[in-house]
């Protein structure tokens, strides 16, 4: 509706015609007629409506008070149930009690509260000339009077020190969003040549006979739970370790030495977006990825599949020391987990 | 005692002696090596002729005649008893039809026709032997270890509580709620279908069985109140989304409709 045609009540509205462009005209059709409701001309339906509100409240009220004497009275044993009775009798009566009260108010003011339709004319939102005016003339005055035009230079120190008061919030906030901003650090893991592969997390080195075909181990470096910064260490190191018979496997594949006798050793954080990769399907020899189900075939050097990943799996080279004890024969040779802006350089 | 002191000397005392020895012996060597054993080995070899016939007429069609395997279905030589426990009392085979995983089902055999099957494939090579009782106790495993076990090796497939999830073209880890702990025990061993072998060197058997104490323990009713299964925000998000804000609305209609 145009802002030059106010309606008034009872006035004709005006509709814009859709092909001629001049106003078809109509009557403003106003309210509907009152209409009673049964409370207001029925007083055994009001009373009834009365009684309905009041057992509202009263189921309000029973249930707070049965909230507050259950927390009281049942007992906390270190049992399963107990704790669910008590969360249970608190979170019904806590319920309970703020439903009916809503209910019982809503139903009150429905059927039994005034219920006579009014209008509250809406007034112009614009102040009269006046009172504009008059507000000018007080920001003018208040200029004046703190004479910041004429003093330049505690007009400088005002806008400084406003501009510097946010920066002991925002400086820590963005300061700690990386930690440091150091990205070498993502090339590198805790792997190195001769470090034995351990299980994840009980840290037990793993004998390469113990790996059965179609077995897979979660593998971490051994002895990393005892560095320091063990959780970012191992987010990174983690690997899982597969063992699948070397007749599945290409011998003239480009990596085929990183393998020992089909055991097979990759990175466990998936690159597209680093989740745990480690949903693995034996007879199909697939890694599945939880998050968006990137599939890596591990027969093929964890070649991706399917999915939205882009790059296959880093695989960990491995061998066995003289003990028979895996060994990482370095670190991996990419970086691992998804791709980051510095990546390539 | 002089009566038995003169006869010692008696031409037939050497054999008699000779005799009770022999007797002593006997009685000493089936103490040593217990009798029950030599019981079951002959049940064994009953059991192994009913498991062979058992086979031949239910499930060598796949796997061939000599459990050898076939394109139907993989060689059995070596998987062990544990292997034929889990997938026959699950009533997982014999496989009612060619699909992408074997279903759980009613057990199509008894216990005993089970374990004469196992005893049959038991004995075509060695392989992982079904848990005893004590191995799979849950009540003498620690939950809290079992947690952190389940939830690096297990979870990814099995969802953190063991309600399952979906893996690719069909198949699916299936939920642990209501699998016996001899079942959870063998599939660990054994790494039935899409499933890894989780051996005794990577898993010992005291581990496994805090990962079954771990799983019986989320049989109990939550604290918290309705899991709604367990699946995170997939079922929470779809109680939010209808449920609640279905509320939402039906309350805001009735705050707006005018009373009769």
């Amino acid at each position: 509706m145009s802002s030059k045609q106010t309606p008034a009540q009872g006035a004709g509205v005006g509709v814009r015609g859709r092909d001629s462009g001049t106003l078809e005209r109509f009557e403003n059709p106003g309210l509907h007629p009152h209409k009673p409701r049964q409370a207001d001309i029925n007083a055994s339906a009001a009373k009834r409506a009365e009684r309905q509100a009041v057992t509202l409240f009263a189921i309000s009220a029973l249930a707070s008070v049965g909230a507050v004497v259950g927390y009281f009275m049942i007992p906390l044993d270190q049992t399963v149930a107990s704790v669910r009775l008590s969360n249970l009798t608190l979170g019904v009566g806590l319920g309970l009690g703020m439903l009916g009260f809503g209910l019982a108010a809503v139903h009150w003011a429905k059927t039994l509260m005034s219920d006579v339709e009014r209008i509250d004319e809406r007034h112009d939102q614009r102040g009269s000339d006046e009172t504009r005016a008059e507000a000018v003339q007080l920001l003018k005055d208040g200029a004046a009077d703190s004479g910041i035009a004429r003093r330049p230079l505690l007009k400088g120190a005002v806008v400084g020190a406003l501009a510097l008061a946010p920066l002991p919030f925002i400086v820590p906030l963005v300061g700690n969003l990386g930690g440091d901003w150091d990205v070498s650090k993502l090339r590198h893991t805790a792997w190195r040549k001769g470090r034995r592969l351990a299980i994840d997390p009980t840290d037990t080195p793993i004998r390469a006979a113990d790996v059965t075909v179609g077995s897979i181990f979660s593998v971490m470096p051994e002895g990393l739970s005892e560095e320091e910064h063990y959780l970012e260490e191992k987010a990174k190191a983690v690997v899982v370790l597969v063992r699948v018979d070397p007749r599945e496997l290409d011998e003239n594949a480009e990596h085929a030495d990183w393998a020992y006798d089909g055991i097979l050793a990759f990175s466990k954080i998936c690159t597209h977006v680093g989740c745990p990769v480690a949903l693995y399907e034996q007879q199909t020899h697939h890694l599945l990825c939880p998050c968006h189900q990137s599939t890596f075939d591990v027969t093929d050097g964890a070649k991706v599949v399917f999915g939205p990943a882009k790059r296959p799996l880093p695989q960990l080279p491995i061998a066995v020391d003289d003990e028979g004890y895996l060994v990482a024969q370095g670190d991996f040779d990419e970086p691992v987990g998804p791709s980051f802006w510095e990546r390539l350089k | 005692m002089k009566a038995l002191a003169a006869s010692r000397r008696h031409r037939l005392a050497p054999v008699l002696l000779v005799l009770l020895a022999l007797l002593a012996t006997g009685v000493v060597y089936s103490m040593i090596a217990p009798a029950p054993k030599a019981v079951a080995e002959a049940a064994n070899a009953d059991d192994i002729a009913t498991g062979e016939a058992l086979f031949v007429a239910n499930c060598a069609t796949c796997h061939g005649i000599n459990a050898q395997g076939g394109p139907a279905g993989p060689s059995l030589i070596g998987v062990g008893a544990a292997a034929v426990d889990f997938q026959v009392s699950s009533g997982r085979m014999p496989m009612s039809s060619n699909g992408p995983q074997a279903p759980v089902k009613p057990p199509q055999f008894t216990g005993e026709q089970t374990a004469a099957l196992a005893a049959y494939v038991a004995s075509l090579g060695p392989g992982p032997s079904i848990p005893t009782e004590e191995m799979v106790d849950p009540t003498l495993g620690n939950a809290a270890a079992g947690m952190e076990l389940f939830r690096t090796n297990c979870g990814q497939c099995h969802n953190a509580v063991g309600a399952g999830g979906a893996l690719s073209e069909g198949k699916y880890a299936p939920s642990l709620m209501d699998t016996p702990p001899s079942e959870i025990y063998e599939a660990m061993l054994t790494g039935p279908q899409s499933m890894p072998v989780f051996n005794d060197a990577n898993i010992t058997p005291e581990e496994k069985r805090d990962v079954i104490a771990y799983l019986v323990a989320q049989r109990e009713p939550a604290a918290g109140g309705l899991t709604l299964g367990g699946l995170g925000p997939v079922s929470e998000g779809l109680w939010v989304w209808v449920v609640g804000i279905g509320l939402l609305i039906g309350s805001a209609i009735w705050l707006g409709a005018k009373s009769s």
